[in-house]
């Protein structure tokens, strides 16, 4: 990229590799010590978790400790997984669906309406939530302590954040393309359907990783919103199981690495995509 | 002179489904707590008693704790991560072969959960057993001192809140970083060849060229963590629950104690409390950066 003479050259790669090495070991005490430490301890017996030591195990017991935490209480991590997947998904499908149309209009169609929906973006993203009012009106319309009213609930806080990438990105798609489709008869909801929806592909899925960490790992609004034993998401268990495993941190973290799983997964999947989907023009500034 | 109007191919319907779901549970909500912070309030009655559960809210000793630690720990994580983050993203933004393998690593965190972090942040701060104080222990001992190392969360000052904050930024940097290397992308190369012909170091540039240009990310960092950091809540509840005491309780997490102790106007109250706390704070400050860049 730039042009040196021979002996910078050297002297940059020397030292280089000193950044390397540096930035590598920094990395591996501050990041990877802590998955270390969860991880050795979800695996060992009782008696020995109860040192809370780095110490490797002296024998496995992960996938014993694992199994057991899911079978515990009847079954009740089990239960919880299988609410928090269908929280997780359809709370991320519907974001996608309607905070894409709104950014597509929002963006398109510049009057009075598109400037009081900036103005409520942008406080929506400021102003915490209204609580116990919330609550309130999820009770007027019968959707509290429900799954589909927690979804909502997820799909109105996630929208600020989710309108605001998805109008920007919109923004780098020529207009032609909406006026030849417009020629061809192409308007209204099937213009945005068939035609721009499809070209968001690398933006919706940066906003379905950001969005699907954020509602799975979400603990906070199941806590207000969705309250009950049989509704509990997989956060409400791990926390729950602070008391209950106090004495078994085996378990504890047992639980802890089998909810962080879901995320790593699609993290190993995804990876690459995330970070290009957020520099391809969605964030800046 | 009336210009016939055409029907605009752009449906206005499309803003329906997000005007709705946004009406019902953000706006309409927000309007209601003005009203339901001045009552006593059993969710299903109430009755108006003015501004009571304010005087009430602020006579509370707690409340203090709960104000001070709100505004450190939202202008620690903040300032944290726009430090942080910045050289972090140059280094990850320049031609080093480590910098795949920690960008990964460090973007990480930002995914797993609040809950299970904190949990086992707290196990590691634990100050007796915890390893984070076994191995200060072990350097000291390497010194020939002793020490039992700082009770993180259990200290009666100002450390616990410091300690949560701490573990807030291991968490939350990843994404911070991932702002400003997009805004790092965005830097034409001209400006660096330009600048490199001038004979100017790679330290001179960073300091001339990149940190004028990437503010807008910096911005961006600025407000996204200082207003993450006013309405943190899971964290700390995770951690320490607000204690030992409420040595670091925050407005968030007094006000879910109000909550479950049925105290509903009051709880509403917190909320309005927080509600005018961020904007009286976060809109000056977008505005007096977003002055700046017109200026630069």
């Amino acid at each position: 990229m730039f042009t040196r003479d021979k002996g910078l050259k050297s002297k940059t790669k020397y030292r280089s590799i000193w950044a390397d090495i540096i930035g590598v070991v920094v990395t591996i005490i501050v990041f990877i010590l802590p998955f270390y430490f969860l991880v050795v301890n979800a695996a060992k017996s009782q008696e020995e978790s109860f040192r809370l030591n780095m110490s490797p195990p002296e024998k496995w017991l992960l996938f014993q400790n694992i199994a057991k935490v899911v079978s515990d209480y009847d079954w009740h991590v089990l239960n919880a997984t299988k609410n928090s997947l269908i929280l997780t998904l359809l709370s991320v499908f519907f974001l996608i669906i309607i905070s894409g149309m709104t950014g597509f209009v929002m963006h398109r169609k510049r009057n009075k309406a598109s400037a009081i929906a900036n103005f409520l973006v942008l406080t929506a993203l400021v102003i915490p939530p209204a609580i116990v009012p919330t609550i309130w009106v999820l009770q007027r319309i019968h959707l509290y302590k429900t799954l589909a009213g927690m979804i909502a609930i997820e799909v109105a806080y996630g929208l600020a954040f989710a309108i605001l990438i998805f109008r920007n990105f919109i923004g780098t798609i020529p207009k032609e393309i909406d006026e030849a489709a417009i020629v061809d008869g192409c308007t209204g909801w099937n213009l945005y359907f068939r035609i721009i929806f499809p070209l968001l592909k690398p933006v919706s899925i940066t906003i379905g990783i950001i969005s699907t960490a954020a509602v799975f790992n979400d603990f906070t609004n199941p806590l207000y919103y969705l309250p009950g034993d049989e509704n509990a998401t997989l956060q409400q268990t791990l926390f729950a199981y602070v008391s209950r495993y106090s004495t078994q941190y085996n378990l504890l973290f047992a639980d802890i690495l089998y909810i962080t799983a879901f995320p790593l997964l699609a993290f190993i999947f995804f990876n690459k995509r995330i970070v290009s989907g957020m520099t391809a023009g969605s964030i800046k500034g | 002179m009336k210009k016939k109007r055409i029907k605009s191919p752009y449906a206005s319907s499309l803003y329906w489904p997000g005007g709705v779901i946004y009406m019902v549970l953000f706006f309409i909500p927000t309007v209601l707590s003005l009203f339901f912070s001045l009552t006593r309030w059993t969710l299903q009655d109430w009755e108006f008693i003015g501004f009571e559960n304010f005087t009430l809210y602020f006579s509370e000793e707690n409340l203090r704790i709960g104000f001070r630690n709100t505004i450190i720990y939202a202008v620690l994580t903040s300032g944290l991560k726009v430090i942080f983050a910045l050289y972090l993203a140059s280094y990850l933004s320049s031609k080093l072969r480590s910098t795949g393998f920690i960008r990964s690593v460090l973007f990480f965190p930002t995914l797993v959960s609040t809950i299970g972090v904190g949990i086992t942040f707290s196990v590691l701060m634990n100050p007796y057993e915890g390893v984070i104080n076994a191995v200060l222990k072990s350097v000291a001992g390497f010194f020939g001192k002793t020490t039992d190392g700082p009770g993180w969360l259990i200290d009666p000052n100002l450390l616990p809140i410091v300690s949560i904050a701490l573990v807030d930024v291991w968490k939350g940097v990843g994404i911070a970083t991932l702002i400003y290397i997009a805004g790092m992308a965005a830097i034409p190369r001209d400006y660096y060849e330009a600048s490199s012909i001038d004979g100017a170091s790679t330290r001179q540039q960073f300091y001339q060229v990149t940190i004028p240009l990437v503010r807008p990310a910096m911005f961006s960092v600025i407000i996204l963590s200082f207003v993450g950091g006013l309405r943190s809540f899971d964290l700390i509840w995770a951690m320490t629950g607000g204690g030992p005491g409420f040595i670091s309780d925050v407005l968030a997490s007094i006000n879910y104690k109000q909550y479950t102790s049925g105290y509903y106007g009051l709880s509403t109250a917190g909320n309005v409390i927080l509600f005018v706390l961020v904007s009286i704070l976060v809109f000056p400050l977008s505005r007096y950066l977003n002055k700046k860049e017109v200026v630069m």
